[in-house]
């Protein structure tokens, strides 16, 4: 392969840095955010009266569960698009700059919305707490930024197909479509709520809101919003990995399985979420209970995979007897060692979301700190140490530097404090869940009760925890802005995996979209269409608008 | 589509732990009435909206009236009306060993209603009544509090039961 071949393009280059930019810039604020709200509920600081403990959870939650996310994936997606097609097309790049400015206008409009404690209604912005229409409008513009991202995929999709004909699309490729695919039929649930429910009645169009319904066509998006962290993680986990352990990916069919299995599973669930809430039946709860543990199936598919890369690359190395592979994995490489650190997070970060998910237990677990401590396990540790892990070589790869021996062992610490603050303060928080601490809640003690005044130990634990990953944050924020702008010019290699000769050819059918989407809508109206209707139908009058901030 | 061998047992134990995880799930709720607490279901021979109109809760029975009634020997029933940053009534109590029927809506915003040390927790959604019930075997105060979000004083919403001796 030629040297101009192998280099990224420069103009592709261009779009994906600044929504790495974007990103952390994000992660800088969110962190602060996330600290101070921390300490606050530890008891350990009062806030100054210009700033509120509610105001600040607001900012941590759509700083990094929203805007870092998003941001993040549409970049790195591109950036994998674009390397193993070669490079993106016109059209989509266009398009992916009209994106990413709607994005970015409608994050700024949020964020001053926030910032001037017009819209303290938190990330998830439950009616009938009404924040400002402008609020609204932004996120409603980020959401339709990333559509025209996320179409503008499509698009290089299938132009690669058309220019491709009868070849299978690159492995990276075809799991981004399935990522945006998702991402698009999710945000479909929250865009109707905020379009045709929030906008008009924040406005003063409508009177009421009908609270259910925007609960329920929130936490429809909501789930699979969680999928959408997490898949371009494993996209990292299945393609990116194998080539830094040189190794090479076990199966490009089960990869591709998988992801299909994630869009068909990842929708008809968002009750699980409302298990406790009056208004739907307990039988359509229990319904989206099982379809919810259907995307057990896929992930475990994804560990059997990866560990069978793992030992497999292992061996390749010279291993030998039952165990010996795992020492041969490169536990000094940053691009490896914080990922699979994301990979460990996710074994208690499954467990806790099947206890989260049960029918019955979550009657212990919901709205308590069990369940931030949950998230913060799975988006917080297991996708974030993969997006950083990412990070270390992507941001090399689009400013024209090298990842270097420097920063690679702040990398190395930055993973080992992210895991250490994190063990203490997840688990504080699922303990003291458990014993019926509230999540959401500022500094308090209900009038000394004594239930209350049990948890302050823990709450504690939780604020240092929060005082070490607010260090490793800004750890990384300072790792980001040297390989962006101060490391040494160079090449840097995107470790762009490569399928194992062994593996089966993968069959066509899995590029088969309209059955995927056929699949999915069906499962979709089946675990919907009744529901819905019981609420238009036998619903309350609505509510109107509340401010109590 | 191929897969290894240890793959497909890897799947099997995977997935028929999964089936006998949800048949037990199922079995609970269904055969033996462990539901979530979905709506006006649980209160025996009592008269009770499933809806109500969120903006009229103090005129509509039996919220027009919130307080504790005695339904038998050892069973009460309290209806309870939740606001932004309150329970009403704020404070009840029962003799230990008894059965009490929380029958609860908000007339503002969502609240939560959770009782740590016990299973009770639920959400109250305005326009709905929400019904649990719990038994209280052991004497103490228990804390009633807020775990939804519902405004700048909502870590100051709570209640209490007062469990005494008989």
């Amino acid at each position: 392969m030629t040297q101009q071949q192998n280099a990224f393009n420069a103009d592709d280059a261009k779009l994906i840095r600044v929504h790495l930019y974007v990103g952390y810039i994000a992660v800088f604020l969110g962190a602060i955010a996330g600290l101070l709200q921390g300490l606050q509920r530890g008891g350990m600081i009062t806030l100054p009266s210009w700033l509120e403990y509610y105001q600040l959870l607001t900012a941590h939650g759509v700083l990094l569960a929203l805007v870092f996310t998003t941001y993040f994936i549409i970049g790195f997606l591109y950036s994998g698009m674009s390397k193993n097609m070669g490079r993106l097309y016109d059209g989509p790049r266009i398009a992916g700059w009209i994106g990413f400015y709607l994005m970015t206008i409608g994050t700024a409009m949020a964020a001053v919305m926030i910032i001037i404690q017009e819209a303290t209604v938190l990330y998830t912005f439950y009616a009938p707490l009404q924040a400002s229409p402008y609020f609204y409008i932004g996120l409603a513009l980020v959401v339709v930024g990333s559509w025209i991202s996320g179409f503008s995929m499509f698009a290089q999709y299938r132009r690669w197909k058309k220019e491709n004909k009868g070849k299978l699309s690159p492995l990276f490729s075809f799991l981004a479509v399935a990522t945006m695919l998702l991402w698009f039929i999710a945000t479909l649930g929250v865009a109707v709520t905020v379009l045709f429910q929030f906008i008009p009645w924040a406005f003063g169009l409508t009177k009421t809101i009908d609270v259910l319904l925007s609960r329920t066509l929130f936490w429809y998006f909501g789930h699979p919003l969680v999928y959408f962290w997490l898949l371009p993680a494993y996209i990292a986990w299945y393609v990116i990995i194998p080539k830094i352990i040189k190794g090479k990916i076990f199966s490009d069919s089960m990869a591709r399985m998988a992801f299909v299995l994630f869009i068909i599973f990842s929708m008809p669930v968002g009750f699980h979420h409302q298990l406790l809430e009056p208004g739907i039946s307990p039988f359509w709860k229990y319904l989206q209970v099982v379809l919810t543990f259907m995307v057990i199936i896929p992930s475990l598919m994804t560990a059997f995979s990866i560990f069978a890369t793992f030992e497999t690359a292992g061996r390749r190395l010279g291993a030998t007897g039952v165990y010996d592979w795992f020492k041969k994995l490169p536990w000094s490489d940053v691009r490896f060692f914080a990922p699979m650190m994301g990979m460990l997070f996710f074994i208690p970060g499954g467990i806790g979301g099947i206890i989260n998910a049960s029918h019955q237990l979550d009657q212990m677990t919901h709205n308590t700190l069990f369940v931030t401590g949950h998230f913060h396990l799975t988006i917080a540790s297991t996708v974030i140490l993969t997006f950083f892990g990412i990070t270390y070589w992507l941001m090399p790869v689009v400013t024209g530097r090298k990842l270097t021996p420097f920063a690679n062992k702040l990398g190395m610490w930055q993973t080992i404090l992210w895991t250490a603050g994190m063990v203490l303060m997840s688990g504080a928080m699922h303990t003291v869940g458990l014993l019926g601490s509230p999540r959401r809640t500022s500094y308090t003690t209900y009038q000394d009760h004594a239930d209350a005044l049990s948890w302050l130990p823990y709450h504690t634990v939780m604020a240092v925890g929060g005082v070490i990953l607010f260090i490793a944050a800004m750890l990384m924020v300072y790792i980001v802005v040297y390989l962006a702008f101060f490391a040494p010019k160079g090449e840097e290699e995107y470790p762009m995996g490569e399928v194992s000769e062994y593996a089966e050819e993968t069959p066509r059918f899995l590029e088969n979209w309209k059955i995927w989407i056929a699949v999915s809508a069906t499962l979709i109206l089946i675990a919907y269409t009744i529901p819905i209707m019981n609420i238009l139908e036998y619903g309350p009058p609505g509510s109107p608008p509340y401010r109590f901030w | 589509m191929h897969l290894h061998k240890y793959e497909r047992l890897w799947l099997f134990f995977g997935g028929a732990s999964l089936v006998i995880f949800l048949i037990v799930l199922g079995v609970s709720a269904f055969a033996m009435d462990n539901q979530p607490p979905s709506g006006a279901y649980c209160a025996p021979g009592v008269a009770l909206p499933e809806t109500l109109d969120p903006q009229k809760v103090s005129e509509t029975p039996p919220f027009n009236n919130p307080g504790i009634e005695k339904l038998s020997e050892d069973t009460y029933v309290v209806n309870m009306v939740a606001y932004s940053f309150g329970f009403q009534p704020s404070r009840i109590e029962v003799p230990e060993g008894s059965t009490v029927y929380f029958q609860v809506t908000t007339k503002d915003v969502v609240h939560g209603f959770e009782i740590p040390g016990t299973n009770t927790n639920m959400m109250l959604t305005p326009g709905y009544v929400n019904t649990i019930r719990q038994t209280f075997n052991e004497t103490g105060e228990y804390l009633i509090l807020c775990n939804e979000y519902c405004g700048l004083g909502h870590q100051f919403m709570s209640a209490r039961v007062e469990v005494i001796s008989q």
